[in-house]
């Protein structure tokens, strides 16, 4: 009885040292990152809220103003055109992305030639290439400068449509996103195609499935995981849109203003206008609408097994 | 019976996929045309770039070397210099990340520590914060600090990466076994010699990957340098290049010659990336796929 109790007051007891032990040894990998992430992360954000709460006039100077710059952007037109704009632009551009990026995972699981393998890679190629120079080039083949578009129309003797005019920006825009990321989220869903065992589809073909209902009930079904994923990412990469329409906007003359995007106007503000109170009070907002956005859209995608449960 | 099933079995094998594969070499040609314009007015002088020569075809005269001449030497060879910021800003944010994100990642998955859990779920809240909603506000923090308009403003900020983070923990679960660290330990190893000669060996593909998508994304990154620097001495190439694209728009005709150095400019700045990709295949394919594999 004593023997035993003193064995459990030393196992308690040593329990207690692995546990400090275990404290200290797992607090120094993670410390060296933590205090990057309280450095560069938490703090600019709490600086970002601090700064959005305050007004600088050349009356009063710098006053407190509560929630008033809030107040400004929800009822600020530039920033609403471009909370639109962004919201728009996802809603077209993420299925037109997904349903092409999911295509050709599956015609390269179909088909498995050395031209498939190629393919494949010159399909992913552009991710490689820095999202300025990819704006970069399409605004060059869009430009009737010295782009082929009007060219190529010209031998059918129609007039090319002008992708950096306001009314076709749109879609000038679409493409050079849909170009730069469908072939890395083909490489995600590529990759989780050839992660599922085979005989499955032998076992389906046997009880009599038919090649489609392959693709539909077993392939898609079991890529849902990395469906999500790749919205996620999309969604979160379109609503801070910025690199491509600021590099496009000098070649587009007037199609793209300074408040196209919510990313563009808080830059505008922050280096064109000084107002760093209101640029903050902007990037603040966009980014507890991106980070409550995408919440949302993992809570409810959990139960079908998103990447973070 | 048993030739009639290879006959079958050769009959599968046959390429049967025609039109998948037309589908594809459509999709080759879209993804490669933007390439290809550049690599061929890469070649042509201005007179040729606006003289009405096809867009997509060279013109007579191929105009690489005096380009390149004038790429080099442009601005007192500027552009040499971008280069190397570039691969100054890439390799040390992004080596400095992916040690950050190894130690960390690791850290997460084997120890169990006070705060872990909810250290582990404000990590998984940060890979929702957009980054670019953080780089005015760093920029208005580091001006105050008087960081802006150096190196270090823009090698810090790219040393965050909580995705990596989560990539590495994701593997570190999975391929480093607790019996393998523990027979380590009773053999007499302290953690961190446990973590080098056991973990690291193991976490190989995981680092790979996230030191190629850390040097990738520093390389890439337009937003935070444009916002943290004015010495166009310090520029990364994609600043770089937008700066010149810009002066070039702004000056319309007059800016003309500048043209032919924006294009080549621009090939020239993707082909370490393209080399890095295409050799280093082996690596990312695995990596890249991590978190969609559950």
């Amino acid at each position: 009885m004593t023997a035993s109790t003193t064995g459990a007051v030393q196992t308690r007891k040593r329990r207690r040292r692995t546990n400090a032990r275990q404290n200290l040894i797992g607090w120094l990998f993670v410390g060296p990152f933590g205090i990057v992430f309280l450095a560069l992360l938490v703090l600019p954000i709490c600086y970002a809220l601090y700064l959005s709460l305050y007004q600088k006039t050349l009356m009063a100077g710098t006053t407190f103003a509560g929630f008033d710059n809030y107040l400004k952007a929800f009822d600020d037109p530039s920033f609403l055109k471009g909370v639109w704009f962004v919201i728009r632009f996802s809603l077209v551009l993420i299925p037109i992305q997904m349903i092409i990026s999911l295509a050709i995972a599956l015609i390269l699981d179909e088909v498995t030639s050395r031209f498939a393998r190629f393919s494949r890679l010159m399909i992913f190629l552009p991710y490689a290439i820095p999202t300025v120079i990819g704006a970069l080039m399409w605004g060059f083949l869009y430009s009737r400068n010295f782009g082929p578009i009007a060219d190529v129309f010209g031998a059918f003797g129609a007039a090319g449509p002008d992708l950096l005019s306001t009314n076709m920006i749109f879609y000038g825009l679409l493409n050079v996103v849909t170009w730069q990321w469908a072939g890395y989220y083909m490489i995600i869903l590529y990759a989780a195609l050839q992660g599922i065992d085979p005989t499955l589809y032998e076992a389906a073909r046997i009880d009599g499935a038919s090649r489609w209902q392959i693709i539909f009930r077993i392939k898609i079904r079991l890529l849902t995981p990395a469906l999500v994923l790749i919205l996620v990412f999309a969604l979160i990469g379109t609503l801070q849109f910025f690199n491509e329409p600021k590099i496009i906007q000098q070649l587009a003359a007037g199609a793209i203003p300074d408040d196209f995007t919510p990313n563009m106007y808080a830059y505008q503000q922050a280096f064109t206008l000084a107002n760093s109170n209101y640029s903050s009070t902007i990037s603040f907002a966009l980014g507890a609408v991106v980070f409550i956005c995408v919440y949302v859209f993992m809570l409810a995608t959990r139960k079908r097994g998103n990447f973070m449960s | 019976m048993t030739a009639t099933n290879i006959e079958r079995g050769r009959a599968r094998r046959k390429p049967r996929h025609i039109p998948l594969h037309l589908v594809l070499a459509a999709l080759v040609i879209y993804f490669l045309i933007p390439f290809w314009w550049v690599i061929v007015n890469s070649s042509k002088d201005s007179a040729a770039l606006f003289g009405g020569t096809s867009a997509l075809w060279f013109a007579p005269d191929i105009n690489y070397v005096e380009n390149f001449k004038q790429l080099f030497t442009y601005n007192g060879g500027l552009y040499a210099r971008w280069l190397a910021n570039s691969a100054l800003y890439a390799f040390a944010g992004g080596i400095g990340a992916t040690v950050l994100s190894v130690l960390a990642g690791y850290g997460f998955a084997k120890y169990s520590f006070v705060g872990r859990r909810a250290g582990f779920s404000i990590l998984l809240g940060a890979v929702m914060v957009p980054a670019t909603a953080l780089v005015i506000p760093t920029f208005i923090l580091f001006s105050r600090a008087g960081l802006t308009d150096t190196v270090w403003s823009v090698i810090l900020p790219t040393l965050l990466n909580p995705f990596g983070v989560f990539l590495v923990n994701l593997y570190a679960r999975d391929s480093v076994p607790d019996e393998l660290l523990d027979a380590a330990r009773v053999d007499g190893a302290g953690e961190f010699r446990t973590f080098v000669k056991v973990a690291l060996p193991l976490l190989r593909p995981v680092i790979v990957t996230v030191l190629l998508l850390s040097v990738v994304q520093s390389w890439n990154n337009y937003f935070l340098p444009l916002a943290m620097l004015v010495d166009n001495r310090l520029f990364p190439v994609t600043v770089g290049i937008g700066l010149w694209q810009s002066t070039a728009s702004t000056y319309g005709a007059a800016g003309t010659n500048l043209w032919s150095i924006i294009i080549l400019g621009s090939l020239v700045s993707i082909i370490p990336l393209i080399i890095a990709f295409l050799s280093l295949q082996r690596y990312w394919r695995g990596g890249l796929t991590v978190g969609s594999l559950k």
